[in-house]
């Protein structure tokens, strides 16, 4: 092996890369407050909702948990625009990503409503408290707590499948070593040093995901 | 200009559905091998063994397979090799593979309970004896919804090498978009191969482990 290092390419290319990075965070920060609230609605649908609504959640959910992502963010960028539904890159990378967490996140929190003890929805009723009342004041934040950390994963599971939306040329980190390899040459430094970067925001972001969970519940409620 | 029928592009994407398949197979059985491999490190008696077994894990786990896949590309050709995609693909896919069906297999391992270890190490037995007669077929029972449940992740994970330029049905969706530019058509069709795929596999994962689970239950 002759092959020599070289990583010189980082003086002159690092503000690409700092902007790649900046709008990976950003894709995963709307994608996981957005995906999360759809699947805290999906969830609610599915095991408490009105009939009618449960085949349909149902189905999306099934649909997208059974696809590949990169299907799902074609479909939506080039797809749809014969619909009449035109989006930009970041629209459309935002969008897929809503749509994906959201799939899974429902599964994920539906397991946590599940697990909450029939008990509570029957005190909650008994306060007169209406369904959806209930749902709100009493089950959502306990079944929320139960499954954070599955939830947390899936959220990182996420932001390290977002490397995708650079095929639709978003500007996201990977779009960034992509553009760097192409004009230096050095392509596995370039993809070597992206690869450490989302390592980092990997742990990162399991970090915050914790330190939430720890602002988010109470302590009182902690078991 | 050149008319495609829905059966012109049905028939294209169904071919190469037969390379997806095989990925998929080959990145499965391959994984699963390195997987017991990195199994038995991770819950060995080596310490120098666990720790590599677990930061292993920890790095395929924490960086995207899009960049493991760019990586294997590129980086075996730094040995001089000239490295076809399926290559890449292959070697990424089973490396990425095996860091989760290691964690997954490591988590079924260590269900079983203490009381199981120390029953079998009362009676005598060694430590290839427990795993062999007592710890594995206890283990191998709850291993399978699960690994059921991971192979549907492992064809999804092949739609990304279509970026490394292998063609299979991701890829021939591309193309096909890019002959009859009918991408609604066309990527609605490969979205409906990958869950006829996929689907399968995701209910007997569910419908195992509600099986098995009656008998889990039981101790």
């Amino acid at each position: 092996m002759k092959y020599v290092f070289d990583f010189a390419w980082l003086g002159q290319y690092w503000p690409v890369l700092l902007k790649g990075i900046g709008i990976t965070i950003e894709l995963i920060a709307v994608g996981a407050v957005l995906g999360v609230a759809l699947g805290i609605f999906c969830a609610w649908a599915r095991a408490l909702g009105p009939g009618w609504l449960r085949p349909a959640i149902t189905a999306y959910v099934e649909l997208i948990r059974n696809t590949p992502f990169l299907i799902q963010l074609f479909f939506i960028f080039f797809g749809l625009p014969s619909l009449g539904l035109q989006m930009s890159e970041l629209q459309a990378a935002n969008l897929a990503m809503i749509v994906n967490l959201g799939a899974y996140s429902c599964e994920i929190i539906r397991a946590g409503i599940q697990a909450t003890p029939r008990g509570q929805f029957e005190a909650g009723a008994s306060l007169a408290m209406s369904p959806i009342q209930t749902f709100r004041y009493v089950i959502l934040v306990p079944s929320l707590q139960r499954i954070w950390p599955a939830l947390s994963s899936q959220i990182v599971i996420v932001m390290l499948g977002s490397a995708v939306v650079s095929q639709i040329a978003a500007e996201d980190l990977t779009f960034a070593a992509n553009f760097i390899q192409s004009r230096t040459f050095r392509a596995f430094e370039a993809y070597f040093v992206s690869t450490a970067i989302y390592l980092l925001l990997a742990i990162a972001l399991r970090q915050v995901l914790a330190a939430a969970g720890l602002l988010i519940f109470p302590r009182r409620m902690r078991r | 200009m050149i008319e495609f029928s829905l059966w012109d592009i049905l028939r294209n994407l169904l071919l190469a559905t037969r390379w997806t398949v095989l990925l998929s197979l080959v990145a499965f059985i391959g994984g699963g091998l390195v997987g017991t491999l990195l199994l038995f490190m991770r819950i060995g008696k080596r310490r120098a063994l666990r720790l590599f077994a677990r930061y292993y894990v920890e790095l395929f786990q924490g960086t995207p397979l899009l960049m493991q896949l760019f990586l294997a590309f590129f980086g075996l050709g730094l040995f001089g090799i000239d490295v076809p995609a399926w290559l890449a693909a292959a070697v990424a896919l089973i490396l990425w593979t095996a860091a989760f069906l290691a964690e997954i297999w490591r988590g079924c391992v260590e269900a079983i309970a203490r009381g199981q270890w120390e029953a079998s190490s009362s009676l005598g037995m060694g430590y290839v004896q427990q795993m062999r007669y007592v710890i594995l077929p206890q283990a191998l029972r709850i291993a399978i919804p699960p690994t059921v449940g991971f192979s549907v992740q492992v064809i999804k994970a092949t739609a990304l090498t279509s970026i490394i330029g292998f063609v299979e049905l991701s890829k021939a969706g591309t193309m096909v978009t890019n002959a009859t530019f009918q991408p609604f058509t066309v990527y609605g069709l490969v979205a409906l191969i990958y869950f006829a795929l996929c689907w399968p596999l995701s209910k007997s994962s569910q419908i195992l482990e509600r099986k098995l689970n009656v008998a889990h239950r039981n101790h």
